[in-house]
């Protein structure tokens, strides 16, 4: 495959880093909103910040979990054709979950309340 | 004509950073709709797509400043706890919802969402502006990436649209106000 120039397309690996390191954030987020939700101890870690409170902390691992993962994907990506297919249906997953526990009444019903 | 300060940084987080994203995103769907297209006369040049790798980047710059500037700004004084025996709560918005059965969901339900899906806009369009640069020549030929582009920009617009319509909702019946006023502007009356 190659552009209007004739450039022929760089390996897709970085790009699956990008998506699933993206996806993996959403996910961390969204397993941390849970747990801090669920657990006093959990959300008195997760607050490391006061004035925020534990959002503080929900938000920074996730941006470290998304930072790191696509750095260390990247790398070991960089230079692979990968079936980016499965990459999509495994980021879409990801996300999904990510986002329904961010959802209040779906976090309560995960928690019987 | 006067604003308090807590108002004006709502101002800037909600109707500048938030409102100028989510109106961003038309030109994002059409850019990316003109990398994907075959035809002469939608496919960008090198110089169109530098210019879109900009807008894009702008986009996660807009969707990070409104991000931090909600969390670590506006936020703590929404959640602001109200000194015991306090009876007018309308400095501690939170509690003010909270006080009425017919409020306490845009808390509940609203801004329990709204604080941790906002985040995925940034995080997304950030991965878009990275993808967009790095296969932007490339996009129309590598589906697969593209479907990855597509999906991460709706994902964003989707988070940005929750975010959006829960802070207006929010600022509505319960704003965020006070601190020091800022006259924008002296009027004089004119009657009827």
């Amino acid at each position: 495959m190659a552009n209007e120039a004739g450039d022929p397309a760089p390996p897709n690996g970085a790009a699956a880093a990008a998506t699933l390191g993206a996806a993996l954030g959403a996910f961390t987020l969204g397993v941390c909103a849970l747990a801090g939700d669920a657990s006093t101890a959990v959300a008195h870690v997760l607050n490391v910040w006061n004035p925020t409170g534990p959002l503080s902390g929900v938000t920074a691992v996730a941006i470290i979990v998304w930072l790191a993962a696509w750095f260390l994907l990247g790398r070991a990506w960089r230079a692979r054709n990968l079936d980016f297919r499965r990459i999509n249906r495994l980021a879409l997953t990801l996300i999904i979950a990510g986002m329904l526990l961010t959802f209040p009444p779906f976090m309560d019903l995960l928690q019987g309340r | 004509m006067e604003i308090s300060l807590r108002d004006a940084v709502t101002v800037v987080h909600g109707m500048f950073f938030g409102a100028l994203l989510l109106l961003m995103f038309t030109g994002a769907a059409m850019g990316l709709y003109a990398s994907g297209a075959s035809g002469d006369h939608w496919t960008p040049g090198p110089r169109q797509r530098r210019y879109f790798s900009i807008y894009l980047a702008l986009m996660a710059l807009l969707a990070w400043l409104a991000v931090l500037v909600g969390a670590y700004a506006v936020y703590p004084w929404y959640r602001a706890h109200a000194p015991a025996g306090i009876t007018d709560l309308s400095g501690y918005p939170q509690r003010l919802l909270m006080s009425r059965p017919s409020t306490t969901g845009w808390h509940d339900i609203g801004m329990e969402w709204k604080e941790h899906i906002a985040w995925f806009a940034p995080i997304s369009l950030t991965a878009v502006a990275y993808l967009v640069a790095r296969y932007g020549g490339h996009l129309h030929a590598m589906q697969s990436v593209r479907r990855a582009v597509v999906g991460l920009l709706a994902l964003a617009f989707f988070s940005a649209a929750v975010a959006g319509f829960f802070g207006a909702m929010l600022n509505k019946y319960a704003p965020v106000r006070g601190g020091v006023r800022i006259v924008l502007m002296h009027a004089e009356s004119h009657g009827e």
